[in-house]
């Protein structure tokens, strides 16, 4: 027969100080953990969500970045003659020729300065991206020094504001517009034009990448193999989400770091939490062997204190998300280890980091409670009664 | 019986208690240590003498554009100024795109690099043999044992920024002060392959006479630059390297951060420890007050034993932090942890957190304790 659960309950409130220093250290670690997997999962969701299925994004071979890339205009000019290229309004083909260049900005907290990217695109480069809006200003005229900065640009680095200054390449260029791609790889970026870009970083000869939109997935797939497999352009094309996807990586130092740091502090924690339970036992020694003679099987004393070291455990977990909800949401940004940039991403407590959080305490609860338990169970009656 | 060993042998009254706390203590220190290692690294540590003596120069705008190569002709021109080698990123795929495989490959000029990395240790043949084979290679020892070169062998690697492929012969191993892999080669060889290369460079390194010109040189390279159209910045070696720290976000913040979460963890840990022994004990207070002990020996009784217990966590978990560090830095792929190690005063800074951190925790049951009633005290079950 098991104990009821509502025994543990009382127990816990019994020891009030107790229970709330460790549920407490546990808090700390599952705070830490969460903080951890929400700044991943806010990483990976910006890679994953970024990118659209129609477009195809055609880099040099060998290279993993535009940033490396380098496409010739005779490529360019090839590429835009392929069929299957959606057309644009003006009845263009919807193909825009590309400059990356990566600039220092400084941030507005004083934190000192970051690489950002800076994309010169063709105008028509916004009919490609529909996930983007303008949400302030317009958009830049071609042939002007004008650029559009991302939302999170314009909130977190100096100069960035509508009709400022932002001194690059050979000068300024003026902040006409704000726009907001959502949560993607492009929140990070500065558009500009990629003629006046092209001569301000003498670039003339080569652009860094193109990116084309076909009319439908069957054509994207056809465009990719068609671009990839021609031996004269040397040009390697992708689908622009697996482009994104790739970039994940960037993530894997604080991937790494942050499963040590979380690691450790839980061992410590599994410690503190055998200390207490012991503690429990050792305090109740007398009421476990009167539970036993009532007839309560060992098997069953020993689920009960299991039982509540998770629940300590649990607590901890609770107060550990409650500690770190403030957090989700908050914008921050790291370096891409791909493109050199800054990608901005939000910090997300999602169902699944929320679950793992959960997991993760309920592992310490029962690597904690399991010795304590074991010892409740196995002490002779006779002895703990006369304690 | 002197209090001193008073106090340690009630530390080991309840064994399983006392090894539980020091064990989740010692863990707690091992990771406060690396993380204060990591710090110390990063913020505090000035950097070698010779490495204090270097500069970088890189064009203002960021690191991805190119320098013109005649400015190394105009900097050695700048007073304070001993040796200027281009220092050019390949950014190369050696075999394929796995980390294991991934490491620095700079172009360099051979006659003139080892001048500027004075601390390099290389052997004079080789050296030489370097100077020689204008596609020869100089490869750090610890990277040629990773990846089993011998000098002579040959390794091929695939250009990704620039279209050329370096077919290069090892000539020469360094030893680099600090765990810094890479492999050096003429940077001859893509401008030779590669005519639109030619005349661009990525950065300069730079060595100064002394410590006290690498400011002043580094603000005169910069003024020399700064209305040309390639205007450069100039910082040296560690606030070099520390740029690219800062990329990857708030990592100082990020740091004291953690490790103020696990100060706090440990100081419940052991609250908590203390104030179970000491509620157990009450009795036996009452009965050493019987006995005519002041408060105050009572009082520095229970911190005693406290800080005895977070001390042996505090060396167990600093010692373990040290040795890690010392067994990654020779692992083959643990590339972050490399180049850190605990020295003396963040071994020493690590017990006396821990020492605090037992003071602290102790100080509020044990004043409790101290002040309770005599009669009390001895009426007391528990």
């Amino acid at each position: 027969m098991a104990i009821p659960l509502s025994y543990n309950i009382r127990n816990l409130r019994l020891r009030l100080g107790s229970t709330l220093m460790t549920a407490v250290g546990i808090a700390l670690t599952v705070a830490v953990a969460v903080f951890i997997m929400a700044l991943l999962s806010g990483l990976r969701h910006a890679f994953v969500q970024s990118g659209d299925p129609l477009n195809v994004l055609i880099i040099r071979k060998a290279a993993q970045t535009e940033l490396q890339s380098g496409v010739d205009r005779d490529a360019y000019n090839t590429i835009r003659t392929l069929p299957g290229i959606a057309l644009a309004k003006t009845g263009e083909p919807l193909a825009s020729g590309e400059v990356v260049v990566i600039i220092v900005l400084p941030r507005k907290d004083g934190t000192g300065e970051t690489n950002v990217t800076v994309r010169g695109m063709s105008p028509l480069g916004f009919e490609m991206r529909p996930a983007v809006r303008l949400v302030e200003g317009r958009w830049f005229n071609g042939g002007q020094r004008e650029i559009v900065v991302s939302k999170s640009i314009h909130d977190r680095f100096l100069n960035a504001g509508m009709g400022e200054e932002i001194f690059f390449g050979k000068g300024k260029w003026k902040v006409v517009g704000v726009f907001d791609a959502g949560e993607t790889a492009s929140s990070s970026e500065l558009w500009a034009d990629v003629n006046q870009m092209s001569s301000d970083f003498e670039r003339s000869a080569a652009m860094s990448s193109v990116l084309v939109r076909s009319t439908d997935p069957v054509s994207a797939q056809a465009l990719k193999n068609r671009v990839a497999d021609d031996q004269r352009l040397k040009l390697d094309a992708m689908l622009e989400p697996d482009y994104f996807a790739e970039q994940t990586r960037s993530g894997a130092p604080i991937q790494f770091v942050g499963t040590i740091v979380a690691i450790v502090m839980a061992i410590g924690s599994c410690f503190a939490a055998m200390n207490t339970m012991y503690a429990a036992v050792a305090f109740r020694s007398r009421e476990i062997a009167t539970l036993r003679i009532i007839g309560f099987s060992r098997a069953s004393i020993i689920t009960s204190f299991v039982i509540e070291s998770v629940l300590l455990a649990l607590l901890g977990a609770a107060v550990g998300l409650i500690l770190m909800l403030p957090f989700n949401g908050m914008s921050t940004g790291t370096a891409n280890a791909l493109t050199f940039s800054e990608t901005i991403f939000s910090v997300r407590i999602t169902l699944q980091v929320f679950l793992t959080a959960v997991a993760f305490a309920v592992i310490m609860g029962l690597v904690g409670g399991i010795a304590p338990a074991w010892h409740a169970s196995r002490r002779e009656i006779l002895s703990a009664l006369r304690d | 019986m002197t209090l001193g060993r008073f106090a340690t042998k009630n530390a080991f009254r309840n064994r399983r208690r006392s090894a539980l706390t020091a064990i989740s203590i010692a863990f707690s220190l091992l990771l406060l240590t690396l993380l204060m290692s990591v710090y110390r690294g990063f913020y505090i540590d000035k950097g070698s003498a010779e490495s204090n003596q270097r500069l970088i120069t890189r064009h203002k705008v960021s690191l991805v554009f190119f320098l013109p190569s005649f400015y190394r002709d105009k900097i050695r021109t700048i007073p304070g100024v001993v040796r200027v080698s281009p220092w050019n990123w390949f950014g190369g795929i050696y075999k394929d795109q796995k980390p294991e495989n991934f490491f620095a490959q700079f172009g360099v000029d051979p006659s003139e690099i080892f001048d500027v990395l004075k601390d390099d240790k290389i052997a004079p043949d080789e050296l030489q043999a370097f100077q020689r084979d204008r596609a020869g290679a100089a490869v750090s020892r610890s990277l040629a044992e990773r990846q089993h070169w011998k000098i002579g062998d040959h390794i091929i690697i695939k250009g990704s920024i620039y279209p050329v492929n370096l077919e290069l012969t090892v000539r020469a191993l360094y030893d680099p002060p600090t765990a810094f892999d890479a492999v050096f080669f003429n940077t001859e060889y893509v401008e030779q392959a590669l005519p639109r290369a030619k005349g661009r460079t990525g950065t300069f390194f730079i060595l100064a006479d002394s410590p006290e010109h690498v400011v002043p040189v580094g603000k005169a390279v910069d003024e020399m630059f700064a209305n040309s159209p390639q205007p450069t910045k100039t910082e040296t070696e560690k606030a070099f390297g520390l740029s690219f720290v800062a990329q990857l976000g708030n990592v100082k913040l990020f740091i004291l951060s953690i490790c103020a979460a696990v100060v706090f963890a440990i100081l419940l840990v052991s609250g908590n420890t203390m104030a179970m022994t000491i509620r157990e004990r009450t009795r036996e207070v009452a009965v050493l007050k019987t006995l005519g002990f002041s408060r105050g020996t009572i009082l520095s009784l229970y911190i005693g034993e406290a800080v005895t217990i977070s001390l042996i966590g505090g060396v167990l978990g600093a010692g373990a932090a040290a040795l890690l560090l010392i067994v990654v830095s020779h692992a083959p792929n643990g590339t972050f942890f490399n180049g850190f190690k605990v020295t003396g005063p963040t071994f020493l800074f690590s017990l006396a957190v821990a020492a605090l951190v037992g003071l602290v925790s102790a100080a509020f049951p044990a004043y409790q304790a101290s002040r309770r009633n005599i009669v009390d005290g001895l009426r007391h079950i528990g």
